[in-house]
């Protein structure tokens, strides 16, 4: 496994500018200013490398989409992390804070940015704190501000919180919510990169995503390609939760078996069976156990029915009541939904109750189909993927367990006495 | 009467500067959340300077603040306890857990004690979940929770 974004990530004082430096940290940016903006930019585009939030975009096609000749462009880098399972943004910014300011300074300049928000969750505070240190240090070292190393770019740095909001973590409700608004998702188009933070063009990166630009800029696109799979390449944090031995955030080639990455955290709980996992976090499908070798790359996760979304790989063995993991999830989304579109803000809520009355055992095969009518009557029907999100863990819990649903049913338990 | 202390106006003057001038209310959410550490929560009155400051209506201060769930409209307690019970908590007996926090601080999930030391709120996902069950006092994150680190980190509040 090739080690980018955790190369040095248990290093002590790594999160000081002396020790990151010492490390070869900001490299990157005499690299870059070396070479002009738009090198930098296809360099990225030419690595392969995608959004690791969610939706897996490649990254320098995101920033080619910036409306020409409109200034000023921000940059707003998303430190949101909310999706449930998901831990691997946190350990970043815990641990190596300089590395998303190298690679903030390094995108803002390769799309002619001049300023950048950090926009982290409300619950982030410390290490928003921590962040705000590091700042301080680049600034005095001349990395950020007017002028940088003699380059003639100027980038300013910000850190911003949210206050409690999953949908924040969206862009367009992640620009709102900056700009002061209720974070309520935007109708698209415009999309970002033509209207975006204050009506300006704005490029919106995860963190894990801009982590991995200063690795590209110095060892070059062709290295990074050179890793993964052809569409998936380089390598994903994945954050292992749930069922197994040892529970961690760990760097993987993409395209490594889950089988594998399983056995990294050494194996599933107790020696249980494995009943079900989910691949991309709380906002896809599960899978089952004859999934458990597929390759972990965005392209096969599609294949098998389910996305590699934020890369959390929730594992549930044999123990688990999936009706009840999946109300759990079904509780998330009612709580987050922000209510802006009918479907998502009735719906979440009707996903939940009906859940409750299948667990209380008070339901029918009426009940799961009244679900899964429910479930196509809010996907793809709102303005963003919210409740797409909400009706994942439902519909692929009927498809791969309904023995699980049956179990429950009226007339099951009264049988069973 | 709601005023910022000395020290919030500080942070005031800091929280303005990261923003271009005629987009001051970017500032809204920053001042909604000095307030309530300033105070513990966010009162009408505070609403009111808000809008004073940053040129919107208190209804609308009141607007946002009510959509984010970390502001609190009333006073809460000295602690704020967040347990998440989400996905990675809950695999892991999140719920046992919090069922023994909340009997033993005496206190519905939701409420505040009586002697307002303690809130304690169901949370949804602190991202910790590699190290679950998670919960977040104030401003510090607790992970891989037992009852007797609970019982430990409980006592240790004064």
């Amino acid at each position: 496994m090739t080690k980018i974004l955790f190369k040095d990530i248990d290093v002590e004082g790594l999160t000081t500018l002396k020790v990151y430096q010492k490390l070869g940290g900001y490299s990157s940016l005499k690299k870059a200013f070396s070479m002009k903006p738009e090198e930098v930019l296809n360099e990225v585009k030419n690595s392969g490398l995608r959004g690791r939030g969610g939706a897996g975009f490649p990254t320098g096609l995101k920033w080619s989409f910036l409306a020409k000749d409109s200034f000023p462009r921000y940059f707003a880098c998303n430190a949101d992390e909310s999706e449930p399972g998901t831990c691997k943004d946190r350990i970043l910014l815990e641990k190596n804070p300089h590395l998303l300011i190298e690679g903030l300074i390094v995108s803002s300049y390769a799309c002619l940015i001049e300023t950048g928000y950090i926009y982290f969750r409300g619950e982030f505070q410390d290490v928003a704190d921590l962040m705000d240190e590091a700042i301080a240090e680049a600034y005095k070292k001349g990395y950020l501000g007017k002028n940088i190393m003699g380059s003639g770019f100027n980038f300013d740095l910000y850190t911003h919180l949210g206050a409690g909001a999953y949908i924040c973590g969206e862009e367009s409700a992640l620009l709102n919510s900056l700009t002061g608004m209720r974070g309520e998702p935007r109708s698209k188009p415009p999309f970002p990169a033509v209207q975006g933070l204050y009506d300006k063009p704005t490029v919106i990166n995860n963190v894990e995503t801009v982590c991995a630009v200063p690795w590209i800029v110095n060892e070059g696109s062709e290295a990074y390609k050179s890793i993964g799979t052809e569409k998936s390449t380089g390598t994903k944090l994945v954050s292992v939760s749930g069922h197994v031995n040892k529970p961690a955030n760990v760097e993987i080639d993409l395209g490594t078996p889950v089988s594998k990455i399983i056995e990294m955290c050494g194996g599933m709980r107790d020696g249980n069976k494995l009943k079900a996992f989910i691949p991309g976090g709380s906002s896809v499908p599960m899978l089952g156990i004859e999934h458990i070798d597929v390759p972990y790359d965005y392209e096969s996760l599609k294949e098998a029915g389910s996305m590699l979304g934020s890369g959390a790989l929730i594992v549930m063995d044999e123990t688990t009541n999936i009706v009840e993991a999946t109300m759990r999830l079904a509780y998330f989304y009612m709580h987050e939904s922000c209510g802006k579109c009918t479907p998502c803000r009735e719906g979440t809520r009707w996903l939940y109750q009906m859940l409750g009355e299948v667990l209380n055992r008070r339901g029918s095969p009426e009940t799961v189909k009244t679900l899964q009518d429910a479930c196509d009557n809010m996907a793809m029907k709102t303005f963003c993927p919210l409740a797409d999100a909400a009706v994942a863990p439902v519909v692929s819990s009927i498809e791969l367990f309904p023995e699980d649903y049956e179990s429950f049913f009226a007339e099951a338990s009264a049988t069973a006495g | 009467m709601f005023a910022f202390t000395k020290e919030s106006e500080k942070k005031i003057e800091t929280i303005l500067a990261k923003y271009p001038e005629e987009r001051k209310m970017s500032a809204l959410l920053p001042f909604l959340t000095l307030t309530q550490r300033q105070e513990g929560w966010v009162s009408p009155e505070a609403m009111v300077e808000i809008g004073k400051r940053l040129d919107v209506s208190p209804a609308y201060v009141q607007s946002v603040c009510s959509f984010y769930t970390m502001y609190f409209q009333y006073p809460a307690g000295k602690y704020i306890i967040r347990f998440c019970h989400n996905i990675s908590c809950y695999l892991n007996g999140s719920d046992s857990l919090l069922d023994y926090l909340s009997e033993k601080l005496n206190v519905e999930v939701g409420g505040t004690t009586e002697d307002k030391k303690f809130t304690l709120i169901k949370e949804e996902c602190l991202a910790e979940c590699s190290a679950a069950p998670v919960m977040r006092v104030n401003d510090d994150y607790h992970v891989n929770l037992t009852k007797e680190s609970i019982d430990k980190i409980i006592d240790s509040l004064k």
